[in-house]
């Protein structure tokens, strides 16, 4: 029982993190899906996407083979729409709300469709945008996320000069660095990220940190506006004792060593806790056990009912044989030689406090779980000390906004660094809202 | 269990189902096994002076993901040696006796011709003719097929030929390419052909490639008008069928339907309006022969179902009911009604009333899903939301008639009656 990398062959990584959503393979076999749609009217599908992606009407363009229209159909409303369409928790958004559900009948599988429809324009570099002239005002973006890329698309179309600061050395933010490998490719990642510069007018530059390498002041004394796109940042403590023993780690920073570091250098442990069961829960838990850990066990202070993730990530999770423990709280590490030997957990139990969701209210009775890694994934935290700094109105770190403005004027903001973490897609929406309020802002006369 | 069996003309049938004039029934291996899997009847693909076919000859309609909606060809008459054929048919007859054998003919323009080629057929043993005065591609460029069954007169003198020569009973097959069937049916009929059949394919075009610009079905970079058949046909044969049904000299003699027949269904509506036999030809083209099995299962369940003991117990049963405009119901009234429970407020009835009818349906805003109701004083009982909806039975039209007395056009401005205001 330890700790360490280089647990599969070559062979093994590839099938473990193969595609879990493999793309039609066929025009044919898309055009048996596509036809299935119904074409609604105001469609609920497109009423449930937070871009508003005109659903039925890119299905409609597959069926009359003009890909082209339907890749732009997609992209207009929702530049990373082609990485949604692989991490995009469709069965709470779109597909759940195809009306063949109430009819009992399969959802139009919109996801694969929209991958479908996006795929080979971003592998192609299909030109679907142009950029009009240059205004000559200039524009800093915060942050080459999902938040930071889309606003800076609709602002480089619009004929604004944008610069756009990412503090790691590649782009896609969370796309790129926080998402199970088995939903989208390191390599899909860049594409897309080049797909969305291919516009023009989009310069971004890697390895500068806000509030290292640059401020806000000088981006303001150099650029015309600044959107602040740098999303959430450290993991939330558990604050119990055994913390930092050697074999704990979060659940962003284990996904990020296998995004960025490649399969067989990822230590994973034998036998691995994952605490939490949101969406990174899983993807850390599947991964933990696609690494080749022998046994995974999820650890919930609540019940099934009150999950974050979407029952679709849960049966992926039982599917990799991850277990699943219910109304348990994380109490103690243990460790011998600064390494970890059991996570001790407290047996909860839900009751109604008389507002919000029922809390998890310890029984006093514990358990311990014998593992050599503890994953956490609690949930990340705003950069609370950072905008504080720039005297940036915020709740708890999350940016205050006003129609996407902060409180210091020319400085907009969007995405996981206002709502504090929510879906990419979310994200880009967001940086759709600002790129609107900033081009209101910059020819307001 | 329903006797779904067939007289025509006394030539007999277990059912009703033949396979028409086509390359199903151009040989005798075809049509060995098209009587092995259950069909009643064939008609020999059309006989003549012997012709040569080209490449590529067929070409289709896909609609919505569906092959074949309608079907289109640009193949001659048998293109096989004249003996071989007559030596198969002969076989055919032997093996199969209780199958109905009837041979398709389009002889040369001259009495001659035919008499010759009726005799040498009737020596087959067959039970019938079918003259093909329909083919609407190539043979009418030499002054046959269509080009004879598009002026009645030309078509009255080729009967009068036959009839002279034919001991066995003659159908004669109508070409849809004229702006009424009835006159050279009427011809037919008056000359002495035993019975009619309709309808012969629709001069097509069935579609041009996009890439290399050239109309479907491309024969070397060219093409040519070709006949039209398949689901797609199937409304304009059945109101063809009926005018036929109609008139008093044509409803004299048997009709064999023929027109986009491809399942039990649609057979029973031929033979409502008037069909005592079916003819398939494109159906078993894409699917085979097998589905005869269906054909014949769904027929005698459905007999059963109304109270049918034979065919003849429904044949023609739903002519009466079609009338001239005129003499409709103007106080027949319905307006649409919405299931809630059963909407899966997929909106389509309603865009489909805002935009293409009476805008008659009210919207009420709901995320992700919008709430859709009948405005009654609005709906003029068009059907165009029933027909949209893609759940059964969710709209359906109530009867709230707008006086109780039956009121037709005529009577309607007899009365002075006033029109609508808005």
């Amino acid at each position: 029982m330890a700790v360490r990398n280089n647990r599969l062959s070559a062979e093994e990584y590839e099938r473990q993190f193969s595609d879990i959503h493999p793309p039609f393979e066929t025009h044919d076999a898309a055009l048996v899906e596509a036809n299935r749609c119904l074409y609604c009217y105001d469609a609920p599908c497109t009423k449930s996407c937070p871009t508003s992606i005109n659903v039925p009407k890119f299905i409609k363009q597959i069926t009359t083979e003009n890909l082209k229209g339907a890749a732009h159909t997609i992209l207009t409303a929702n530049i990373m729409g082609g990485g949604c369409s692989k991490v995009c928790p469709v069965e709470k958004l779109c597909e759940g709300a195809c009306v063949y559900n109430l009819m009992e009948e399969e959802p139009i599988h919109i996801a694969r469709l929209q991958r479908y429809a996006t795929e080979r324009a971003i592998a192609e570099k299909w030109p679907l945008f142009t950029r009009k002239p240059s205004t000559g005002k200039r524009v800093a973006v915060v942050g080459a996320g999902p938040s930071g890329l889309s606003c800076a698309h609709v602002l480089a179309a619009e004929g604004i000069d944008v610069t756009v600061y990412e503090k790691e050395s590649k782009g896609g933010g969370l796309m790129t660095y926080g998402i199970a490998a088995y939903k989208v490719t390191p390599e899909f990642c860049e594409a897309e990220v080049n797909f969305i510069t291919s516009i023009g007018g989009i310069d971004i530059q890697y390895n500068k940190e806000l509030g290292k390498d640059i401020t806000i002041d000088q981006l303001l004394s150099a650029y015309d506006a600044v959107y602040l796109a740098f999303g959430v940042g450290l993991t939330r403590q558990l604050a119990i004792p055994g913390e930092e023993l050697h074999g704990v780690t979060d659940a962003i920073s284990f996904i990020y060593d296998i995004r960025n570091s490649g399969y067989p250098s990822v230590p994973v442990g034998d036998k691995v806790a994952v605490i939490g069961m949101g969406m990174t829960a899983i993807d850390a838990a599947t991964q933990a056990r696609r690494l080749g850990a022998s046994e995974v066990t999820l650890v919930y202070r609540r019940t099934q009912q009150e999950m974050p993730c979407t029952e679709a990530e849960l049966d992926i999770a039982k599917l990799d044989g991850c277990k699943i423990i219910w109304l348990a709280a994380p109490k103690e590490i243990k460790g011998e030689n600064g390494q970890v030997t059991a996570l001790v957990c407290e047996v909860m139990k839900l009751e109604d406090p008389g507002y919000g969701r029922p809390a998890p209210v310890p029984t006093g009775e514990t358990f311990s779980l014998y593992v050599d890694m503890v994953i956490k994934a609690t949930g990340q935290m705003p950069y609370e000390r950072m905008v504080n700094c720039y005297a940036l109105d915020n709740t708890q770190g999350k940016l205050s906004i006003n129609n996407s403005h902060t409180s210091k004027p020319g400085v907009f903001a969007g995405g996981d660094c206002v709502n504090g973490g929510k879906e990419v897609v979310d994200a880009v929406q967001a940086g759709k809202d600002g790129a609107k309020a900033i081009l209101q802002y910059l020819f307001k006369d | 269990m329903a006797d779904i069996s067939a007289d025509f003309l006394g030539i007999k049938s277990p059912n009703p189902f033949w396979l028409a004039s086509a390359p199903p029934t151009d040989k005798k291996v075809n049509v060995l096994r098209a009587f092995e899997a259950g069909w009643g009847g064939v008609v020999w693909k059309t006989l003549g002076s012997q012709i040569k076919n080209v490449s590529s000859r067929y070409s289709s309609v896909d609609y919505h993901g569906s092959r074949m909606m309608g079907f289109n060809n640009i193949e001659l008459i048998s293109d096989r040696p004249l003996d071989l054929n007559l030596k198969e048919i002969r076989e055919c007859v032997r093996l199969f006796p209780d199958r109905a054998m009837i041979v398709s003919l389009m002889a040369d323009n001259n009495r001659e011709s035919w008499h010759e080629l009726i005799k040498q057929v009737e020596d087959t043993g067959a039970h019938g003719l079918e003259l093909n005065f329909g083919c609407p591609h190539g043979m009418t460029e030499r002054g046959m097929g269509a080009a004879v069954g598009q002026d009645p007169e030309i078509a009255r003198m080729v009967v009068e030929w036959v009839m002279e020569a034919a001991t066995i009973p003659v159908i004669t097959k109508l070409t849809p390419n004229v702006h009424s069937v009835v006159p050279t049916g009427r011809a037919a009929v008056q000359a002495g052909s035993d019975a009619l059949s309709l309808i012969n394919t629709i001069q097509s075009v069935t579609g041009v490639n996009l890439d290399t610009f050239v109309p479907n079905p491309n024969v070397g970079g060219q093409s040519t008008f070709g006949g039209y058949c398949g689901p797609a046909v199937k409304p304009i044969a059945l109101k063809m069928l009926t005018t036929i049904s109609q008139d008093p000299v044509t409803s004299r003699v048997p009709v064999s339907g023929i027109g986009g027949i491809t399942t039990w269904k649609d057979a029973v509506e031929f033979m409502l309006l008037g069909a005592t036999t079916l003819q398939v030809c494109t159906a078993a083209m894409k699917y085979g022969f097998r589905i005869i099995e269906d054909m014949c299962e769904g027929l005698n369940n459905w007999m059963d179902e109304k109270g049918f003991k034979t065919i003849n117990d429904f044949i023609g049963k739903s002519v009466p009911t079609l009338t001239h405009w005129e003499e409709l119901d103007i106080n027949y009234h319905i307006v649409a009604n919405i299931n809630q429970e059963k909407c899966i407020h997929c909106g389509l009835c309603y865009i489909s009333c805002e935009d293409g009818s009476h805008q008659a349906i009210n919207l009420s805003y709901g995320n992700p899903y919008n709430t859709y109701a009948i405005k009654e004083d609005e709906c003029v009982g068009c059907n165009l939301c029933k027909l949209v909806c893609p759940v059964d039975n969710c709209i359906t039209m109530v009867e709230q008639r707008k006086g109780p007395e039956y009121l037709n056009w005529k009577e309607f401005q007899r009365r002075g009656l006033p029109l609508n205001d808005h």
